[in-house]
Parts: structure tokens; sequence; C-alpha cells
């Protein structure tokens, strides 16, 4: 999930243009993708699209493996033995879709290094929920309903995403998220249904979690200036808002089911939108966030700079190694 | 006294949970991407023997949530800390080449649920063990700093191998009735590998020196009860709870 246009409010998103494409390469690219068709690597496309694309995978690449460290802090103090297989087997999934996002990314020409250097530089940018802390166990629970969750139903529609890598990636990982969802459900389930102390702990976890899963779709479609571009290109397929509404509409009642409020007063079902109305977002703590204000933002980010920074050597050696095989390989 | 057929399976089983759970410890902090994956798969693979294993020596989650330092069977040698990457594949390579074969000694065990986790834990631990033997490989014969690393770590483990081929008096009647492999035989075997992937990794065997042990009684190191304290806190925090 992690799709979305991440810009602070004032930084004024460079205007998507094509004007210097060669414009009957533009127009048959433009034309293959109206057709649905598949943009594959060696195809020609438009530097924008490209850049765009970049952009969007490493993002949410970096988010699969920043999301890897609020759950990865649950792993040693899981409940029960098969809660830490589920969670470890979770967590290992999540940095295989960062790898496979990865490697779709360096499809386009950008390495995995300069990917991983522009997210410790703060140049690039992973989902905004990961920089809030797990604080009890209903958190890992609250991760898998609520941010796998919300990944679905933004991930679902890239399946058709018209770059081809992109969208074979999407079809994996969609396959796991699915499962990553029902399990945070159950562990939800469970403690919604346990002693007062465990409901408790269920019942705070939706409301610190809530607010922060609506804001992964992105800012509103009115402040989100390339959503039209990229829609047309099918990088997007449905706006941020739509998105939103669609993850209301399918999370309330699961909330419900199992006796845990969602934390909004004004949420009401309107039967002739046949969806949820809810309250106002803070769309003031989202760009905060961005920024790389959010409560844990520095934590994420040192954690990640610091295992990559101490773990050089070891790159280095096995860097080192298959060079030295190399050679006595080509001696012999 | 317990059954012994317990007493070995809570021995086999506490070895691969507490590995299992020091590799956890690692989960997003690894060097690279794809060692995180490898460090996260064998931790799962020994958490999913740790179930098995202690489900023949009672109720797993209760044996795993709710023991104390002196009721934990594990050897001191998975117990270690994970120091840099190095200490850790030290400590791996050692450990999974020892657990290779015994379960595939285990997998001709007389009892037969013995027999069938082995069976299916094998395959994991040849894996495991290959992972560790090439890392081993590699940072001997990487770069100075790999190898000044990778000799360090392999100082921090060496005294804790003996511990892995010891036999006492509640697994000798096993031996002697077919359950239990008898691990004092496959020491040679495991020098042997322990020497050939050494040598791979242009890399001295260390010097024999006194060696630490005492986990087979409880008598373990400091590090257990931290492990324990950090793994035990939601059960013990809310007595009864299920989750
Ligand atoms: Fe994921
Ligand atoms: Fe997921």
């Amino acid at each position: 999930m992690y799709t979305t246009e991440l810009k602070d409010r004032n930084q004024k998103a460079a205007p998507v243009t094509t004007a210097a494409e060669d414009p009957v390469k533009l127009a048959a690219f433009e034309a293959r993708v109206a057709a649905d068709d598949f943009i594959e690597p060696k195809d020609w496309m438009p530097e924008a699209y490209r850049k765009t694309l970049v952009r969007q995978i490493s993002q949410h690449a970096h988010s699969e493996i920043v999301g890897m460290l609020p759950e990865g802090n649950w792993i040693t103090r899981a409940p029960s033995l098969r809660r830490k297989a589920v969670l470890l087997a979770k967590v290992q999934d999540e940095g295989g879709h960062g790898l496979y996002l990865y490697a779709a990314a360096e499809t386009l020409g950008t390495s995995r290094d300069e990917m991983i250097e522009a997210l410790h530089s703060g140049r690039a940018k992973y989902s905004t929920i990961f920089n809030y802390p797990t604080l009890t166990w209903a958190d890992i629970g609250a991760i898998g309903w609520l941010v796998d969750g919300a990944a679905i139903l933004n991930q679902v529609p890239l399946q058709r995403t018209s770059y081809g890598p992109y969208a074979r990636a999407m079809v994996r990982i969609c396959k796991e998220e699915s499962f990553h969802q029902r399990q945070g459900y159950e562990i939800m389930m469970a403690l919604a249904a346990g002693s007062p102390e465990q409901k408790r702990m269920a019942q705070n976890a939706l409301d610190r979690w809530w607010w922060p899963s609506l804001m992964m779709f992105g800012p509103p479609d009115e402040n989100s200036p390339n959503t039209a571009q990229s829609v047309r290109w099918r990088i997007k397929r449905e706006t941020n808002d739509e998105l939103r509404q669609k993850f209301v509409d399918v999370t309330v009642p699961q909330a419900e089911a199992i006796g845990i409020t969602v934390p909004d007063p004004a949420l009401k079902w309107n039967e002739a939108r046949g969806s949820y109305d809810f309250g106002a977002i803070d769309w003031d703590e989202f760009y905060a966030v961005v920024r790389g204000e959010g409560p844990v933002a520095k934590e994420r980010v040192k954690a990640r700079v610091e295992a990559w920074e101490s773990g050089a050597w070891v790159r280095e050696a096995a860097n080192a190694h298959a060079a030295k095989r190399a050679h006595r390989a080509a001696a012999e | 006294m317990a059954d012994p057929v317990h007493e070995c399976a809570l021995r086999l089983g506490d070895d691969s949970l507490i590995l299992g759970q020091r590799l956890s410890e690692w989960c997003g902090h690894a060097p690279m991407l794809e060692v995180d994956l490898s460090l996260a798969n064998i931790a799962l693979d020994l958490v999913g023997q740790a179930t098995l294993f202690l489900g023949v020596a009672g109720d797993a989650d209760k044996l795993a949530f709710h023991r104390d330092v002196l009721d934990f069977k594990n050897c001191l040698l998975v117990e270690q800390p994970n120091g840099d990457f190095a200490q850790t594949i030290a400590r791996q390579f050692l450990f999974s080449n020892w657990q290779e074969l015994v379960f595939r000694e285990l997998t001709r065990s007389r009892n037969a649920t013995l027999a069938a986790i082995a069976g299916k834990a094998v395959k994991e631990v040849a894996y495991h063990a290959r992972f560790a033997n090439e890392w081993m490989v590699r940072l001997g014969d990487g770069t100075a700093e790999s190898r000044a690393r990778v000799v360090d770590g392999l100082e921090w483990v060496w005294r804790f191998g003996d511990e892995l081929f010891e036999v006492d008096g509640v697994i000798e009647p096993l031996i002697a009735s077919g359950v239990s492999a008898d691990v004092r035989k496959l020491r040679g075997e495991w020098d042997q590998r322990i020497a050939r992937t050494l040598a791979d990794a242009t890399l001295e065997m260390p010097k024999p020196r006194r060696a630490a042990k005492g986990g087979r009684i409880g008598h373990h190191s400091e590090h257990l009860g931290h492990i324990l304290t950090e793994m035990q806190f939601l059960p013990r925090a809310y007595p009864g709870a299920q989750w």
C-alpha cells in the first residue's frame, strides 16, 4: 500500500510533463496503455512514466522493508508458539515483497543500492503508517487487519497496472496480503473475546491505528495533482478518496462484528450513498508524518541506516569472496 | 523421574526454541535483505520444530512460556548472544551441522513420533547447515575484516561444542532402546564437517579448550534468563489469557 503520492503539502509537485517526448512514440504508447496492454522493460516509455513508476515502486518496496520493524518488534514477545510462527512468516513475506518490488523497479534502470540510499538520506518516502509505534500485542492484530487490509484494496487494482513487472509482482503479493489481513483480524477477534485487559488492548489499538490507516490512502483527491495522469497511464486505477471510502465500508462492519468501536463520532451509514459518511481526517498530522515527523520516524530510519551500515563489512566480504572465486575459476 | 522420552524431546525442543528466538532478534536488522529472509526462515523452521518436540513432552505452549531457567534443557550454545553477524554464523555453523546429524539418526528412532518429526526437520536443517557453511567460507575467505570477525565469533562459540556430544544417565537407556540418537558416535563426522568447511574458509581449527556445559541439567549462562523474560512476558503478565 504505499503507492500514493507522498509529498509535503507545500512542496509543489513537479508537473508531470511529456512535452519533450517524440509525439509519434508517445501516441503509440498511450494507445497501448489505453488498450490495457502491458508495458515491458524493453519497450519505449515516456521519461515521466518511468520516473513516476520508479518513485512509486521503490516507495512501495521501502514501505515493505520499513514495515518489518514495527512488527518485528513483537516476534520475540509473541504470546504463543503458533502466533510467533505466523508473525515470523508474515514479516518474512513482507521482506519478500520488498525484494520483488526492488527487482521490478530495477528493470526501470535504477539500482537497489541507489533506492536504498534515497531511503536512508530521506529523499525517498515510505508509507506514513509505519511511523507509528507498536505498543501492545493488539497492535500486531491491528496492523494485519487494518494496514494489510488497506494494502489489499490499494494493490488489487494494481495487478492490472500498465507496467508488466509491477503488475506481476502485485499478483504474488496480493495473495499473501490476504493471509496477513485474515491473521491480523483473527488476533483482534481473540483479544476482543478475551479478558477485560485484552479487550482494552484491542480497543486501544483500533483507537490509535484507525486514523493513520485512513491516511494511508494518501491526500484527498483535490490535493493529489498527479492522480489524473497516473490513472490515465494505468499506474493507478482508482483515486485515493475512492479507495479510502471502500476501506471504511468494508472495515466498519468487521469492527462491529467483534464488538469494538471505530473512534469516529461522525461515522454514520448513508443510505442514499450506500456508504459510510465519516469524520474529517487530520491532514496536518498526515503532512507532518510525510515530512518525517511521525512519532517513531527517527527510530525507523535510524534502524534501517544502522542495519545497513553495520552490515557493510558483510556485503563487502561477500563481494570480495565472489571476486576471488571468479578469479580462481578464470585461472584454471 | 519424568518419562525419559519427554526429557529427550524437551532437550531437542528447547534447542530449537531458544535458537529460533535468538535468530528472530535479527528480523529487520540483517546486513542485507536476502540474509534477513534466510535468518527469518531458519528461525521459523526452528520454532516449528520446537512446537512439535515440546508437544511430545507435554503442552508445548505451557512448556515454552511457563518454565523458568532451571527447567530449560537446551545446550548453552543456542542461548549465546547473536553478537555480530560473524558470531551468529559461527554459532549456526556448529549447531546446524550437529543438528543435521542428530536428526538423520533420529529418523530411525523406535519412537515413531520422534522419527516423523526428525524426518521432516532433517531437510530443513540440511539447508541451515549449508547456509552457515557457505557464510563461514565467505567470511573466512572474504576481507581482512570479515576474517578477523569470524575468527572472533568462532572463538566465542568454540567452548560450547563439546556439550553437544554429552550423554548422561537420562539419555543412556533411550540410546540402548533405540529411541534416542547416540550423539557420541556422531562426533567424528561432525569434526570432519567442521574441519572441511574451515579449510574451505582458509581458517584454522581453534585450539581445544575447557568445555562449557550444564545446559542439559538446567545450569545455564546468564543469557537465558533474559531471553525468557522477553519471550514469556505476555503469558506471564496475563495468566490464563487465550491469545
Ligand atoms: Fe507486503
Ligand atoms: Fe502484508
